[in-house]
């Protein structure tokens, strides 16, 4: 809990600096706007493909959280 | 190893998608369906749920050097709230996951934040898992555990071409965390070239922290490419890193193909051994192989073909969609104890692969 009252408080604090002029401007975003450049495009396989890993390997976070058993005995 | 769109402070588009899912390696074969439908009930809120099934059926080399051949079910269902004011976006979730000796439910909460133009999204979140285990055939078996994690990410656009993206985690796990089916084996001290099988004995307590950061290249010709790197640790003495490296290409204006290679590689736990010399060797004892020494490779492959691309009616745009996983798994100290005949530790090294298909139909609507 106290992570998160930390972290709240530097969200409101990073808000002051929204003014700062973006050095790539809105209509130079065209390929970061395109769908190929997106990060975890499908959820629903994203998820199952994490879960993959998570159940057979032992490293585990900074990816996509999954929750459950293994199904993997 | 993913995350989400650069674009946080928007809600996530209407969708529903229908997924079958099959995993074959190892003796284990594990597949089923996943629905998820995602719907906005205003401006700034949105729903999402899930529905997935594993069907198990394994003779795995942990059930048949120490059991038999099983069948079983896994059902998870999740439900996520998303809320959006201005450029902040809130989340919250539970999941419930069942099976007939295993319940979890874990409900997490998120807070994210576009800022500077929009080009840097910051994010913070919380999970708390509380995880029942039970034994099959052993009625008075049940032990708990708790699972708290907690996540901050960045993501960063650092040119028109490239995003960049930061991700850190730690888990602390309290309880029982063995694998009640699971044994090691000592030398028998009366006869060295047999061996006898005991309970495993993990620690109460496990914390975890991950590091990741990756980044996606949009090319001079329309395609990207993409690549992240995680390292791992934990205090039970496992250290692990993840390579990820692909390639999107839009073939034409319907069909995307996308090429992928993964590596990952991680060391033992401090209390994990394939042999111990005698009983009660150590004050932890384990053999579970995905606490040993061992690398993995995956080769990817996926197609994308958008059936319909600019809808005019309930449906806006859909597509069928297909994957295919290749991974290799090489232990260096899980022995296989099926092959027969020689003494205790000179049986060969084991490995195993698998072949994992996703085909999943998506509509956005």
């Amino acid at each position: 809990m106290k992570n998160i009252i930390l972290f709240s408080s530097l969200i409101m604090f990073l808000q002051g600096c929204s003014s700062i002029e973006p050095w790539v401007k809105p209509y130079e975003r065209a390929h970061l706007a395109d769908p190929i450049m997106e990060f975890g495009r499908d959820p629903i396989s994203e998820n199952y493909i994490h879960h993959v890993y998570d159940s057979r390997e032992s490293a585990r976070g900074a990816g996509i959280a999954t929750g459950g058993g293994c199904g993997c005995n | 190893m993913s995350l989400s769109s650069i674009h946080a402070a928007v809600l996530p588009e209407d969708r529903a998608d229908i997924l079958y899912h099959s995993y074959d390696g190892g003796g284990a074969e594990i597949s089923g369906p996943s629905y998820l439908v995602r719907k906005k009930f205003s401006e700034s809120v949105s729903a999402s749920v899930n529905h997935y099934v594993d069907s198990v059926s394994s003779a795995s080399i942990d059930v048949i050097t120490r059991a038999s051949p099983y069948t079983e079910e896994r059902t998870e269902n999740s439900l996520s709230v998303d809320y959006l004011h201005e450029k902040t976006l809130i989340s919250v979730g539970i999941t419930e996951s069942i099976e007939n000796d295993f319940d979890a439910t874990t409900f997490s909460f998120g807070i994210s934040q576009d800022m500077f133009g929009d080009l840097t999204t910051i994010g913070m979140s919380f999970a708390l898992g509380d995880n029942i285990i039970g034994e099959t055939g052993n009625d008075t078996f049940s032990e708990e555990a708790t699972v708290r994690s907690y996540r901050f990410s960045l993501s960063q656009v650092m040119t028109k071409d490239l995003i960049m993206a930061f991700t850190l985690e730690t888990i602390t796990d309290e309880g029982f965390l063995n694998n009640p089916y699971r044994a090691i084996r000592y030398i028998d001290p009366l006869d060295p070239l047999n061996y006898i099988y005991d309970d495993e004995v993990y620690p109460n307590t496990r914390t975890s922290h991950a590091a990741a950061i990756r980044g996606k290249y949009y090319l001079p010709f329309r395609a990207a490419l993409h690549g992240g790197f995680r390292v791992f640790s934990d205090d039970w003495g496992i250290e692990a890193q993840t390579y990820e490296i692909g390639y999107t290409w839009p073939y034409s204006e319907a069909l995307t193909l996308e090429f992928n290679f993964r590596f990952y590689d991680q060391t033992k736990a401090d209390f994990y051994s394939d042999l111990f010399p005698f009983p009660d060797a150590q004050n932890f004892l384990a053999r579970d192989k995905e606490m040993s020494t061992f690398t993995s490779n995956t080769l990817g492959l996926g197609a994308h073909y958008k059936f319909i691309k600019n809808g005019s009616g309930f449906i806006k745009r859909g597509s069928v969609n297909f994957s295919w996983d290749y991974i290799q798994f090489d232990y260096e100290d899980f022995r296989d104890l099926t092959v027969a005949g020689v003494p205790p530790g000179q049986e060969p090294l084991y490995e195993q692969d698998a072949n994992v298909i996703r085909a999943f139909v998506s509509i956005w609507f």
